[in-house]
């Protein structure tokens, strides 16, 4: 009874401190953004125009399907579908070199591993054992929590309309950007990778002792 | 006793039937497709709306549609190749394995059997298609899309010739690399949706096999990127020379060993034998293809054989020299080309003696391919995984390493590659001769004797 009590308290005080932010940012940030900002006016569609679309779609179609299905099996291709979508909007902005990462990165490691993962657990064959779900009262609080900021976010930044350019090799200049300019995060971004390879070394090993 | 009943029909007839086919599949295709490259591109589309059609180009509003038809058809051309290369590709291996093993092999449909394939295609595309009670209908159905998906992307980056490539992406090897995942998803879409112990275990074999071959793998391509500063497929056979001395394989010797260590790393990445543990026969049934039959069945086995020639071709493009003709300086195309809209005739010239040279190259890798097959036996899964990680990878990171030492060396002393080119490569011949020498010693010690005759 007393938990119950506690859990109310904090569920109430959580839902007020929700309410207050969202009403806070809604007529402080975004309100006067939105004035701000005129709406663009509207062109003829031309191919391109098409084309980002259908890519823009499918990124979040995929991302839909990512948080939507419940089966994690799905999921993951949501996710592929989400990945290729973004790969195909790097294209479009002329970053060849990022656009065939994003697909080795993330379609040929994290993907593959997700999908690898998936096939080790127990238990595979029940559908509901992955991907919990908040329940509609958490998601709702999460929604209007995340809502106004994303939405500041979106209408506070100066977004540079970009004409889609004739792709230029972007791999050497990107080099020369991580082994000049940038060299530090460049070291550092190595070494936490590093840190976390032997971490994930020293993990498997501790499992294979306890056998 | 039992009758043996021998195919109807006239031996010469046959004979020659397989013979105008055989010869005028490579024309059809690499014809079409060295015509439909050079046509598919802006300027002489544009040419053609203009010459042909009597449009202005640039305000005819379906330029671009006859751009795309023109695409649209290489596409087709190319995939089409990819088909009747992994077709042709199953023949071959089915003959040479049948010499190694002493048996007869695929005689019955054509001459030699060459007809098999579209036997076997005609089979397999009227069987039913058959998917599992319990197995997860929209993924099972889904796998092999992605596997072909895979397989089809490769191409886009693939060079045929010195002109003949459907995009010399500037990050081309790397975008190679990066479009095989799409096979693996497939792979693992396959074991799992197929609901049964024999496909999973194959699809967690494929996914293990192919994550930890592709770091030996991608570290081994990086090799022949350092020596030609690029990631286009092209510019990585520019950089080479005709000759053999000049080819990345032998002017760097940690380019051999890199090639050596690419080499095994892509027959484990296409699940070829003696890496086949994914799909074992005799362990897995048929690994993550057991549930298939049918059309589906057809496009994994299409893959797989498919993969064979890509594979080869990647080797022949990082280390080989790809497709330059000896004596035939990278001006010389340019020169051939001439001022007009469409090339010169020598420069057609040229590009089917480029694209000869680079089927000839990538047919002798083939053919080391087929032989591994056949002479090794199947590695077990932790031999497979020792050999990776505490041999490839290493030694993969030391050819890197050294790589980068002798691109400093050779800047400093140009000649050091020359040398190293024909050390190398003289090295290389003595151990063929070496090697046909021993494999006639022994067919003569056992009594028998070379045969080439009976085909």
């Amino acid at each position: 009874m007393r938990s119950n009590a506690g859990k109310l308290v904090a569920w109430g005080v959580a839902v007020a401190l929700v309410a207050a932010f969202a009403a806070y940012m809604t007529t402080q940030v975004i309100r006067p953004a939105a004035e701000a900002s005129p709406l663009p006016t509207p062109g003829a569609l031309t191919l391109p125009d098409i084309v980002f679309y259908v890519l823009a779609a499918l990124t979040v179609a995929g991302a839909a399907g990512v948080a939507l299905s419940r089966n994690i099996l799905y999921s993951a291709l949501g996710l592929l579908t989400a990945l290729l979508g973004a790969g195909g909007l790097y294209v479009f902005l002329s970053a060849d070199f990022v656009a065939i990462t994003q697909l080795l990165i993330y379609i040929g490691g994290v993907l593959v591993l997700v999908l690898f993962a998936v096939m080790l657990t127990s238990r595979i064959t029940d559908v509901k054992v992955s991907n919990a779900s908040f329940g509609p009262f958490g998601g709702v609080l999460l929604f209007v929590a995340v809502a106004p900021v994303l939405l500041a976010v979106a209408l506070l930044t100066p977004w540079a309309a970009r004409e889609p350019g004739p792709l230029a090799p972007t791999t050497a200049a990107i080099g020369n950007a991580f082994l000049t300019r940038w060299l530090l995060p460049f070291e550092v971004a190595s070494m936490v990778l590093l840190a976390t390879l032997i971490g994930a070394v020293v993990i498997a090993r501790k499992e294979l002792k306890a056998d | 006793m039992a009758t043996v009943t021998l195919p109807k029909g006239n031996p010469r007839t046959k004979l020659l039937v397989t013979l105008v086919v055989a010869l005028a599949l490579p024309v059809i295709l690499f014809g079409a497709v060295l015509v439909l490259a050079t046509i598919a591109k802006p300027e002489p589309v544009a040419v053609f709306v203009r010459e042909v059609l009597h449009h202005d180009p640039a305000t005819w509003p379906f330029t671009g549609l006859v751009y795309g038809v023109a695409a649209g058809l290489l596409t087709f051309m190319i995939l089409n190749f990819g088909a009747v290369v992994a077709a042709v590709t199953i023949w071959w291996e089915m003959r040479v394995s049948s010499r190694m093993q002493s048996r007869i092999g695929y005689n019955r449909v054509g001459a030699g059997g060459f007809f098999q394939w579209i036997a076997d295609a005609v089979k397999l595309l009227l069987k039913e298609d058959l998917i599992p009670a319990d197995a997860d209908q929209l993924l099972f159905r889904a796998a092999p899309y992605f596997v072909f998906a895979g397989f089809g992307l490769i191409f886009v980056a693939l060079p045929f010739g010195e002109s003949v490539i459907a995009a010399d992406l500037n990050v081309g090897i790397f975008y190679v690399t990066a479009v095989t995942a799409l096979v693996v998803v497939g792979i693992l879409l396959a074991g799992w949706s197929s609901n049964s112990k024999w496909a999973l275990f194959g699809g967690m074999r494929s996914a293990a096999q192919v994550i930890s071959y592709e770091i030996p793998a991608g570290l081994a391509v990086m090799v022949p990127i350092l020596m030609a500063g690029t990631l286009s497929m092209q510019g990585i056979i520019r950089a080479q020379g005709a000759w053999p001395w000049q080819w990345f394989v032998f002017t760097n010797p940690a380019a051999l060993v890199a090639f050596v260590i690419f080499f095994i790393a892509q027959l484990a990445e296409s699940n070829r034998p003696p890496f086949d543990l994914p799909e074992a026969e005799s362990e897995l049934v048929a690994g993550y293809l057991a549930e298939y039959t049918a059309f589906r069945y057809a496009i994994f086995f299409l893959v797989e054989f498919g993969n064979v020639w890509i594979m080869s071709a990647i080797a022949v493009t990082l280390f080989f020299g790809g497709w330059q003709v000896p004596g035939v300086a990278a001006e010389a195309y340019e020169a051939a080309r001439g001022a007009g809209a469409l090339p010169a005739p020598a420069w057609w010239g040229l590009q089917v003696a480029s694209m000869a040279v680079f089927f000839v190259k990538t047919f002798l890798v083939m053919n080391l391919v087929i032989w591994i097959r056949w002479t090794f036996p199947r590695i077990r899964v932790d031999q497979m995984m020792n050999l990776c990680w505490k041999y490839l990878v290493p030694g993969a990171f030391a050819t890197f390493v050294a790589t980068l030492l002798w691109q400093i060396l050779v800047a400093r002393v140009p000649v050091a590659s020359t040398v190293s080119g024909v050390v190398l490569f003289v090295g290389a011949l003595v151990a063929l001769v070496q090697m046909l020498r021993l494999a006639k010693q022994n067919v003569e010690a056992g009594g028998d004797q070379v045969d080439l005759s009976n085909w």
